[in-house]
C-alpha cells in the first residue's frame, strides 16, 4: 500500500503506473476473450476497412478486427512477458543467491556458467533456442527466460555479496543462526527491492524480445494474434493501410515505457542509495 | 586593522525553501591575519556548512545562502563581499586565497589522475605555469608537505598511497598558491592517532612558515587545544560560544561548551582510569575466556594457479586472558590486527593456530548457549533494516534453538527499557532509530543469550562524542549488573581510558605491552605505546608542538614459512609486561 | 591477481562454454543428423547410404569424439559446408560479415555522437525544463523497438516524401562509400537509436553522480572553472560506467542487426542467420552464432581494456 502511494506520488512512476494498470485490464479483456470482434473471424467483405465506428482501428487484409486482435496480441505478449521473467527472476535468485552464500568454487563454476550465457547477443541466444525447440508460445518463454536468466542472477549475486560482508550477517553468524535463516532473512529480504526494479524492467525488456521474435516469424505462430506478426504482416500493406503498422506499432511502444517509467520510479523509490543513512 | 575574513550573521539553507530548512542559523566571527580559529561542533551542528559556505562551494552541495555578509580581504588589500562576488571572481579566489583541505583523503582526490597533475593544476590555474615548471613547482609543493622521493610519487595515482600520505597531497594542492587562508574541515578524522599527530604537526609547521591564517574545523575538542588561537563552539546551526582558546577551555560559559569538556571522554594519562572492579590477586578464578597463541594469516597468491607464496600474518601469536566482570581493552591502529582477533575469538574467521577457553561460570543472568556475543562498530549496517526490532532481538533465540513465547518477549521488553530505550520499540524498524539508540539495540540483542563475555569491536567509534559518553556509561552499568567480562577493541585512547581495567596493546599483530589501564596509560614502557599516547590529543596540551614522524607501518606480508621470533616479557610491578624491543 | 590476467584466463574457459553450448544445441534439434543436415534431401537416401554418410561425418561416433573432430575443424577454419549456399560456412559468414559489422559500429558511433553529449548537457542543466526534454527523449527512445522505429520510418519515407530507403544491389563501403553509407545510414539509425537514448540516460545519471563526488569539490576548491571541472575531472570518472555499457549494448547491436537487416533487405550477417535458421541450415546456423559471440567477446575484452586504461583502481588489480 505505502508502496503504491510512492509510486502514485513519483511524477513518471504516476503514468508508468497507469500505463502497465490499463494494459493488464486489456490483457485479462484479450485472454477473456472480451474483444469487440472475435479476433480470428475473417469478415470477408470488409478487408483492408479503415478505421471506423465498427471496426476502432480498422481490419487487416483478411477481415479480421484489429483492435481485437491487438487485444488477444497485448494478452498473449504479456503471457509470454509474465512467465518468462518469473522464470528468470525464479533462477536467477536462486542461482544468485547460492554463487554468493556458497562462494568459492560454486562461485566460479555458476558465473563461468553465467558468462558464457551472457557471451551470445540476446537475440541471437533467443533464436539459436529456438531454432532447437521450434518456434512457438513456450519455446519464446523458455528462450527469453534464459536469456534473462544471467542478468538475474549478477543482479542478486553482487548486491548479496555485499550484504554477506554486513555487519548484520557477521552478527547473524555469532548467534549461530543457520544458513537458510540467514539467506532468507538477512540476503532474500533485503534483496527484494532491487529484485523489484528488475523484474519491472524485465518485464519491458521481455515484451520487446517476444514482439520482435513474433516479428521474425519465430515467436507466437498465426492464426494467433500477436503483436511482432501484425507489424510484420503490415510492411507490404503499409502504404493501403497505415493503420495496420500505426496501432500495433504505438501499442509496442507504450507497454514498453510503461514498464520502464515504473521501473525507474521504482529504482528512485527503493534504491537505498537515494535514502543515505545520516552522516 | 580589517580581519581578513569577516562573516556576520551568516545563514544557510537547504532544499526547496532554503529559509525554512536552515542549517546554519545566524553564525558571525572574524579573522585576523595569522590566526587559527576553530570551529567545534558535533555532527549536525552546521560548522562543516560554515566552511563550505566561506569559499561559496556550498553553491554545488545543494545549499543556499539564505542572508549575512561576508567579507574577505584580499592579497592586494581590497574588500570583496563573499556574498555578491561572480563565480568567475570567485573561481579567482578559491585555490589562490582560500585552499581548503577535507575530511577524507581517500575520495578527495580524483582516483583516475595522476596526483602530480593534480597539484600541478593548481599551479596552472593561479600562476599560469605548464610543462616543465609546473611539474617543478609540483615536486617542490609535494617536498613542502615532507613527502619522500617526491619525483616519482608525482606519478601516482591516488589508490597507490595510504590516507595520511593522501591528506598531505591534500595540503600540498590547498597551499600551493600560497593561500592565506586554508579551511581544513575534520582533516584528520579519518586518519590513525599517530598519522593525525604528523597531519598536525605539519600543519602547525607550514602556518609558522607561511603565516597563514586557518579555520580548522573538528568535533574533537581535544584537538583544538594544540592548535587555536580562539575557539568557537557551535550547536544546531548557531555559535553558541565563542573566544579565545584558554578562556574556553578552563572557563567555558555555556553549557554545551561545558558539556563538551566534561561529560565526553577525554584522555588524561590514565588518571580517569577505572578503579572498580581490579583483578583480585589472590582468589584464583577461573577466566572467563582464555586465548593461547592465537595465530591469523591469509595466504597471498601470486597468480590463480600458483601455491600460496606468503601470507598476511595478521594475528602472530596474541595471549590473554579475561576475568568474568572485567574489561580488557585492545588498543591499536588500523591494520594491527586488533579487529581480527576479536573476530576469530568469535570464529568471524578462521585462526590459523591457537586455542580458546570460555569459561563456564554462570553469570548472574543464567548459563548461556553461546557464551560469548559480539557488539559491532557500524550501528547502521549491524542491524538489518528489513527487519521489526522484535524480528531482530529474537534471532538469537531462534539460533539456539528456542522459541519466541512470552517469556521471551518479557525478557526483550526488560532489556530494551535496561538499556534506555521506549517501550513500543519492538515493531519498529532499524532507521527509526538515533545511532546511539541503534548501538543500545544492538547491545540488548547481544546480551539476549546471556552472555557472559561480550566482545565490542570500536562500539562506540562510529557515534557523536556525547552519545559516546552516554553509551560507555551504559556498559558499565551492564558490566557490574550482569557480571559481563568485555574484550573491548578500540583505537581511541580516551574512550579506552574510560571503560578498561586492563590494556594491550597490539601493533603489526602482535601484543607488544599489556597491564593494568592506570598503570599502562600513566607510564608506558614500549616505545609504540609511547608514541601511540603522545599522539592522543588532550586539552592539558596547550599549543604544544607534535614531533614530526615519518616512520612507516611494517609490512605484515611475510614469505611462507615465516615464523615471527618468540617474544621475550620484561614486566613492571603487577601485571604490566611489555615485549623487549631490538 | 590482476584483473587483466584473470581476464585473459577465463577467456577461453568461457570459449569452450560457447562452443560446447552451440554444438550441443544443434544435437539437440529434433529428428536426426543427416536429415538436420541435408534438409529433404535426405528423404532421397538409402538406408546404405546414410550409414556411410553417417561414417563420412562421423555422427556413428560418440558426442565428444564428434565435438572434438569440429572443434579441430574450427581451429583449422573449416566450419563445414553449407546445404543452402554448397559453400563453405567460413566464406559465407566472412562475405556477410563486413556489412553487419559496419552497421554495429556505425549505430554504435551515432549513439555514442549523440548519447553523450545529450547526457551531459542534460546532468549540467539538472531540474531544468531542457534537462526534462532529454530524459522525455531518451526514455520514449529506450522503449522504441528497432521494428516499430524502423517501419515508421519507412512510410514517412515513403507515404510523406515518396520516397523509398536506398535499396538495391549493396555497395560495400571500399567501392563505394558514398552509396554505401547512405544505404546503411537509415538502418544505423534505427539499430542506434534505443542505444542512443540508453547512453544518454546513463551518461546523466554518471554525471551527476560524479559531480557530487568529493574529488569534484577538491576541483572547485582550486579554483578549477565550471568547463574544467565538467571535462578534466567529471568526465573520466563518468565514462566508465559508458564503456561498460557499450561493451554489453555492442552485443544488442549484433543481434538487433538480425531484425534491422530483415526491415531493411540488407545482405548481412543477421539476415543470413535467420535465413538458415529458416531453411534448417544448421551447420551454417552453427558456425555464424559460434562467429557472432566469439566477436562479441573480443568486444567486450577490448571494453576491459578500455575500462583497464581509464580507471588506474583496476590496473593495479583492486577488486
Amino acid at each position: 500500500m505505502r508502496i503504491l502511494r510512492a509510486i502514485f506520488g513519483h511524477g513518471s512512476g504516476r503514468i508508468g503506473g497507469v500505463i502497465v494498470g490499463i494494459y493488464l485490464l486489456i490483457a485479462i479483456l484479450g485472454l477473456l476473450g472480451l474483444t469487440p470482434h472475435n479476433p480470428i473471424t475473417q469478415y470477408r467483405i470488409d478487408r483492408l476497412h479503415p478505421p471506423s465506428a465498427a471496426y476502432w482501428m480498422g481490419t487487416d487484409l483478411f477481415g479480421r478486427d484489429v483492435a481485437s486482435r491487438l487485444m488477444a496480441g497485448i494478452g498473449q505478449s504479456f503471457t509470454v512477458a509474465f512467465f518468462s521473467v518469473a522464470f528468470a527472476a525464479l533462477a536467477g535468485t536462486i542461482l544468485g543467491l547460492a554463487a554468493a552464500w556458497l562462494g568459492r568454487r560454486w562461485d566460479g563454476v555458476v558465473m563461468r556458467v553465467m558468462d558464457v550465457l551472457l557471451a551470445f547477443p540476446a537475440i541471437l541466444l533467443a533464436l539459436l533456442i529456438v531454432t532447437v525447440a521450434g518456434p512457438g508460445t513456450w519455446t519464446s518463454v523458455i528462450a527469453i527466460g534464459i536469456v534473462y536468466t544471467p542478468i538475474f542472477t549478477r543482479v542478486v549475486r553482487g548486491p548479496a555479496l555485499s550484504l554477506k560482508a554486513r555487519e548484520f550477517v557477521d552478527a547473524a553468524r555469532t548467534f549461530g543462526s543457520s544458513s537458510s535463516y540467514i539467506v532468507t532473512r538477512h540476503l532474500l529480504l533485503n534483496l527484494v527491492a532491487p529484485l523489484t526494479v528488475q523484474v519491472t524492467l524485465a518485464l519491458a525488456w521481455a515484451l520487446l524480445t517476444e514482439a520482435g521474435l513474433s516479428f521474425l516469424g519465430l515467436g507466437t505462430q498465426p492464426p494467433a494474434a500477436s503483436l511482432g506478426l501484425m507489424l510484420s504482416d503490415s510492411r507490404n500493406l503499409m502504404e493501403t493501410a497505415p493503420w495496420l503498422m500505426i496501432f500495433p506499432g504505438l501499442t509496442i511502444m507504450i507497454s514498453i515505457l510503461g514498464f520502464n517509467l515504473l521501473g525507474d520510479a521504482l529504482r528512485d523509490i527503493l534504491d537505498p542509495r537515494m535514502r543515505r543513512a545520516p552522516a | 586593522m580589517t580581519p581578513l575574513l569577516s562573516v556576520h550573521d551568516l545563514r544557510v539553507g537547504f532544499g526547496r525553501n532554503p529559509q525554512a530548512n536552515e542549517v546554519v542559523r545566524g553564525v558571525s566571527f572574524d579573522l585576523a591575519d595569522g590566526e587559527t580559529l576553530a570551529i567545534v561542533g558535533e555532527s549536525g551542528s552546521g560548522k562543516s556548512v560554515t566552511a563550505l559556505s566561506i569559499n561559496r562551494l556550498i553553491d554545488f552541495g545543494g545549499g543556499r545562502i539564505t542572508g549575512g555578509a561576508m567579507t574577505l580581504k584580499r592579497a592586494d588589500g581590497s574588500l570583496v563581499d563573499l556574498m555578491t562576488a561572480t563565480e568567475a571572481q570567485l573561481t579567482g579566489i578559491r585555490g589562490a586565497e582560500i585552499g581548503m583541505i577535507f575530511q577524507e583523503p581517500m575520495t578527495s582526490l580524483n582516483p583516475v589522475l595522476t596526483i602530480g597533475s593534480q597539484i600541478e593544476e593548481s599551479f596552472r590555474l593561479h600562476r599560469g605555469l605548464t610543462g616543465r615548471q609546473a611539474i617543478a613547482a609540483a615536486k617542490d609543493a609535494l617536498d613542502r608537505v615532507r613527502i619522500p622521493d617526491a619525483a616519482r610519487r608525482l606519478k601516482y595515482t591516488p589508490n597507490q598511497l595510504s590516507g595520511g600520505m593522501l591528506q598531505r597531497v591534500m595540503i600540498a594542492i590547498a597551499l600551493a598558491c600560497n593561500p592565506r587562508l586554508l579551511i581544513a574541515d575534520e582533516p584528520t578524522t579519518a586518519l590513525d592517532v599517530t598519522v593525525q599527530a604528523q597531519i598536525m604537526a605539519l600543519l602547525a609547521e607550514l602556518k609558522r612558515e607561511t603565516g597563514m591564517s586557518v579555520i580548522f574545523i573538528t568535533h574533537d575538542i581535544g584537538l583544538v587545544a594544540g592548535i587555536a588561537d580562539r575557539v568557537m563552539v557551535m550547536q544546531n546551526g548557531q555559535a553558541v560560544e565563542q573566544g579565545e582558546l584558554n578562556q574556553i577551555l578552563d572557563r567555558p560559559q555555556h553549557p554545551y561548551t561545558q558539556h563538551l569538556l566534561h561529560a565526553v571522554p577525554h584522555f588524561a594519562n590514565g588518571s580517569n582510569a577505572r578503579v572498580d572492579g581490579q583483578r583480585d590477586k589472590g582468589a584464583a578464578e577461573e577466566p572467563a575466556l582464555e586465548v593461547n597463541g592465537l595465530v591469523v594469516r591469509f595466504p597471498l597468491k601470486s597468480n590463480f594457479f600458483s601455491r600460496a607464496t606468503g601470507a598476511v600474518h595478521a594475528v602472530d601469536g596474541v595471549d590473554f586472558d579475561l576475568m568474568p566482570g572485567e574489561t580488557l581493552a585492545i588498543v591499536g591502529e588500523s591494520g594491527s590486527g586488533k579487529s581480527t582477533t576479536a573476530k576469530a575469538v568469535l570464529g568471524l574467521v578462521r585462526s590459523t593456530r591457537g586455542s580458546f577457553s570460555v569459561g563456564t561460570r554462570k553469570t548472574a543472568a543464567g548459563h548461556s548457549a553461546k557464551p560469548v556475543q559480539m557488539v559491532f562498530q557500524n550501528p547502521y549496517a549491524s542491524l538489518n533494516p528489513r527487519l521489526t526490532i522484535e524480528s531482530i532481538l529474537a534471532e538469537p533465540v531462534i539460533a539456539t534453538g528456542g522459541r519466541v513465547n512470552a517469556e521471551t518477549l518479557a525478557r526483550m521488553a526488560s532489556l530494551l527499557e535496561r538499556v534506555g530505550l521506549p517501550r513500543n520499540s519492538l515493531e519498529r524498524y532499524p532507521h527509526e532509530f538515533s545511532g546511539g539508540q541503534r548501538q543500545r539495540l544492538c547491545i540488548a540483542r547481544a546480551l539476549m543469550l546471556n552472555p557472559s563475555v561480550v566482545v565490542l569491536d570500536e562500539a562506540v567509534s562510529a557515534l557523536d562524542v556525547s552519545v559516546q559518553a552516554k553509551v560507555l556509561e551504559l556498559l558499565v552499568d551492564l558490566q557490574r549488573e550482569f557480571g559481563l567480562a568485555y574484550l573491548f577493541i578500540s583505537h581511541d585512547m580516551a574512550v579506552v581510558e574510560r571503560i578498561a581495567h586492563r590494556i594491550a596493546v597490539i601493533y603489526a599483530g602482535q601484543i607488544v605491552e599489556i597491564g593494568d589501564a592506570a598503570s599502562v596509560l600513566s607510564k608506558p614502557r614500549h616505545s609504540y605505546t609511547k608514541k601511540l599516547i603522545s599522539a592522543v590529543p588532550t586539552i592539558e596540551r596547550r599549543r604544544e608542538h607534535f614531533e614530526l614522524d615519518t616512520r612507516q607501518v611494517p609490512s605484515l606480508v611475510r614469505p611462507r614459512g615465516f615464523e615471527p621470533a618468540p617474544a621475550r616479557w620484561e614486566t613492571f610491578g603487577g601485571d604490566h609486561l611489555a615485549r623487549v624491543e631490538g | 591477481m590482476n584483473y587483466l590476467m584473470r581476464r585473459l584466463a577465463t577467456f577461453p574457459l568461457v570459449l569452450l562454454g560457447v562452443s560446447i553450448l552451440v554444438f550441443v544445441a544443434i544435437r539437440l534439434v529434433p529428428g536426426d543428423s543427416i536429415t538436420a543436415m541435408l534438409g529433404t534431401e535426405a528423404g532421397l537416401l538409402t538406408p546404405a547410404q546414410r550409414e556411410s554418410l553417417a561414417a563420412y561425418f562421423g555422427i556413428d561416433q560418440p558426442w565428444f569424439v564428434q565435438y572434438w573432430r569440429w572443434i579441430g575443424g574450427i581451429l583449422h577454419g573449416n566450419f563445414g559446408i553449407s546445404v543452402t549456399y554448397g559453400r563453405p560456412v567460413l566464406d559465407v559468414i566472412l562475405e556477410r560479415f563486413p556489412l553487419t559489422l559496419e552497421l554495429a559500429v556505425l549505430s554504435m558511433i551515432i549513439a555514442l555522437a549523440v548519447g553523450m553529449p545529450a547526457g551531459i548537457y542534460a546532468a549540467t542543466h539538472s531540474e531544468k525544463p531542457s534537462d526534462l526534454g532529454v530524459r522525455i527523449v531518451a526514455m520514449v527512445g529506450q522503449s522504441t523497438p528497432s521494428f516499430v522505429l524502423g517501419l515508421l520510418i519507412i512510410y514517412t519515407l515513403s507515404a510523406g516524401f515518396g520516397v523509398l530507403p536506398a535499396m538495391g544491389e549493396f555497395a560495400p563501403l571500399w567501392q563505394d562509400p558514398l552509396r554505401n553509407l547512405s544505404q546503411l545510414i537509415l538502418p544505423a539509425i534505427t539499430l542506434g537509436f534505443a542505444f542512443a537514448a540508453s547512453v544518454t540516460r546513463i551518461s546523466r545519471s554518471a554525471m551527476l553522480d560524479v559531480l557530487g563526488d568529493d574529488y569534484v569539490r577538491t576541483a572547485r576548491s582550486k579554483g578549477a572553472s565550471a568547463r574544467s571541472v565538467i571535462w578534466r575531472h567529471a568526465l573520466p570518472n563518468a565514462l566508465i560506467p559508458v564503456v561498460t555499457l557499450s561493451g554489453i549494448e555492442f552485443g544488442y547491436l549484433l543481434g538487433g542487426a538480425v531484425i534491422v537487416e530483415q526491415i531493411y533487405a540488407l545482405p548481412g550477417l543477421g539476415r543470413m542467420v535467420l535465413d538458415a535458421i529458416l531453411q534448417r541450415d544448421y551447420a551454417l546456423v552453427q558456425g555464424a552464432v559460434l562467429f557472432i559471440a566469439f566477436n562479441f567477446m573480443i568486444v567486450n575484452l577490448l571494453v576491459d581494456l578500455a575500462y583497464v586504461a581509464l580507471d588506474p583502481r583496476i590496473r593495479l588489480g583492486e577488486q
